[in-house]
């Protein structure tokens, strides 16, 4: 066999992989064929690895062995993270992703069997720009959710310029690369200064808007790889670039709607700052406070309940208490749901995984358009650890911050019951009028041992 | 404006496409597991990254491929590890 007919053998293999790929994607439209997805992406990824490895380009494999098993020493334990840390890991598998994307598109400048034309100059630097701010950006995130660093924004007079700036300044250098790629010394500051737009980009956006961050970085992950499949013309980069691209671009838009907002306001509007005046400037307001007795009493007295969780049952991990409340409710022939924002919990889909973890049959996890209308027929809504998009000043009062975003809307169950902490405002500081309904009850405390006295108090009575 | 550039570009363009039929029919509900596959899926950069640590051409291209294997596989083992255990975890009530 020649060079160029094991070359057609080897694109073939390609060829088969990406078509592994999509149908992967495709197995993925329903929990009951999922799992097909995972396999057929395992064969198309292993079935790509394996074929590379026969390039005649390869000469050399010590080095392609050794960190294959380093890739796979670090992957196994990231595969085996703890659920409650699987947005964090995900934030780092977006740098890891970028990071070859990135390192890949360097590489390929310095490699100097022929000159780089100016249009190769532009494909890599887009594709080095993008990787790097993506890689720092994800790893900011990623210390973010895992509390390395601090969730709230971090801000400052003329953060928007200056950041503004430095991407100019990335791109500027670019435009001089293009101009003369030949200019060496370029390259790697365009590099560096693309990395520390990524810090800028990222550092101050909060906690709250991190699902829709983590799908950007996604996003940008997915193009950079693609860019790359240009620089190389590679159609299996492009394909899986452009799959991974666009599952983050939608996950961004998806996650931007359900929170009314847009990808300007999310990147630059610095949400979740504290409005101090806001909350100082509100009146001390009444509100009922139960205990888990009265608690278990009205959920025991219910008919339908609806649990909706927020990122504070994550952090309480008191989802498998949840689901023991969901068993004894259950049990007395209590029809309970739960109620899933788009953006509760830190990435998309957070909470799902949460409650499936905790062994919760998926059909009780119900979307929020699908269940909104069911709130008047609700005996009891029960929110842990949600509170803004439960926040009905999102719906009336046009001078709220989140006016106009989607909500669950709780308030019109006959009983509402809410555990929290304190009355202290929720992330984004926005206070919450719900808690001050006549038909509230907050029940203070933390989330998983509240539950905890509820079920014990439920499974008591009998 | 090379050749491959526009061949390059059909392809990207009708794969975005296609990715976006796709992705709008997944079920909210398995949005974590449907980054933690694509991520795996993207992480398919290892095949461009191999064949650049095993090419050898200077020593710094050399050690970028391979930091970029570690990374990319990495990626791919871990994502495919974790999409599979999220998965499992998605029962149905019906089904007990």
């Amino acid at each position: 066999m020649n060079a160029f007919e094991l070359q057609q053998y080897l694109d073939f293999a390609y060829i088969v992989a990406v078509v592994l790929f999509i149908l992967s994607l495709k197995f993925l439209s329903s929990p009951a064929t999922s799992r097909w997805g995972v396999l057929a992406g395992e064969i198309g990824a292993a079935l790509a690895v394996i074929v590379t490895l026969f390039n005649p380009e390869v000469s050399q494999y010590k080095w392609i062995l050794i960190t294959l098993i380093i890739g796979a020493g670090v992957g196994v334990p990231l595969g085996l993270v703890q659920m409650t840390a699987v947005p964090q890991r995900t934030a780092l598998s977006h740098a890891f992703g970028a990071l070859s994307a990135a390192l890949v598109g360097i590489a390929e400048y310095y490699v100097g069997t022929s000159p780089v034309t100016r249009f190769e100059m532009g494909e890599i630097s887009l594709e080095v720009i993008i990787g790097s701010l993506t890689v720092t950006g994800s790893l900011i995130a990623a210390g973010k959710l895992q509390e390395i660093l601090p969730q709230r924004p971090i801000v400052y007079r003329g953060q928007n310029v200056v950041s503004l700036s430095v991407l100019a300044g990335a791109l500027g250098l670019a435009v001089a690369l293009v101009v003369n790629p030949a200019n060496t010394v370029l390259f790697p500051i365009m590099v560096v200064v693309a990395l520390f737009f990524g810090v800028l980009l990222v550092t101050p956006i909060g906690g709250a808007d991190m699902p829709t961050v983590i799908s950007l970085l996604n996003s940008y992950a997915g193009f950079s790889a693609a860019l790359l499949g240009f620089v190389l013309n590679s159609k299996v980069l492009v394909v899986s670039g452009a799959l991974d691209g666009s599952s983050g671009f939608i996950l961004s838009v998806i996650m931007c709607k359900a929170m009314n907002r847009s990808f300007t306001n999310v990147m630059f509007g610095a949400f979740g700052q504290v409005q101090a005046s806001a909350v100082a400037a509100k009146e001390e307001r009444v509100v009922r406070s139960a205990s888990p007795e009265d608690a278990a009493a009205i959920l025991d007295a219910a008919r339908s309940v609806v649990i909706v969780p927020g990122y504070g049952m994550a952090v309480a991990q008191a989802q498998h208490k949840v689901r023991e409340l969901y068993d004894v409710l259950t049990k007395k022939g209590i029809d309970v749901r739960f109620a899933i924002h788009p953006v509760a919990g830190r990435m998309p889909g957070h909470m799902n995984v949460l409650l499936a973890e905790a062994d919760i049959p998926y059909e009780k996890l119900i979307e929020m358009d699908e269940i909104n209308g069911d709130f008047p027929q609700t005996d009891v809504a029960l929110i842990i650890g949600a509170n803004d998009v439960t926040n009905p000043a999102a719906r009336t009062d046009k001078s709220s911050p989140i006016f106009g975003m989607p909500i669950l809307d709780v308030d019109k169950a006959h009983t509402v019951m809410v555990i929290k902490r304190s009355m202290n405002p929720g992330f984004a500081g926005i206070d919450n009028p719900l808690y001050y309904l006549d038909n509230t009850l907050m029940l203070f405390g933390d989330a998983k041992q509240f539950v905890s006295s509820i079920v014990k108090e439920l499974s008591g009575g009998h | 404006m090379p050749a491959d550039f526009i061949s390059n570009l059909y392809v990207f363009i009708l794969a975005g496409f296609v990715g976006f039929e796709l992705i709008k029919r997944v079920s909210p509900l398995l949005h974590t597991p449907l980054m933690a596959l694509t991520n795996a899926l993207d992480a398919i950069v290892v095949v461009a990254a191999i064949i650049i640590a095993g090419r050898h051409e200077t020593r710094l291209t050399t050690i970028l491929g391979a930091i970029a294997v570690a990374a990319s596989f990495s990626n791919m083992v871990g994502g495919f590890l974790i999409t599979d255990r999220m998965l499992r975890m998605f029962k149905s009530g019906r089904s007990k």
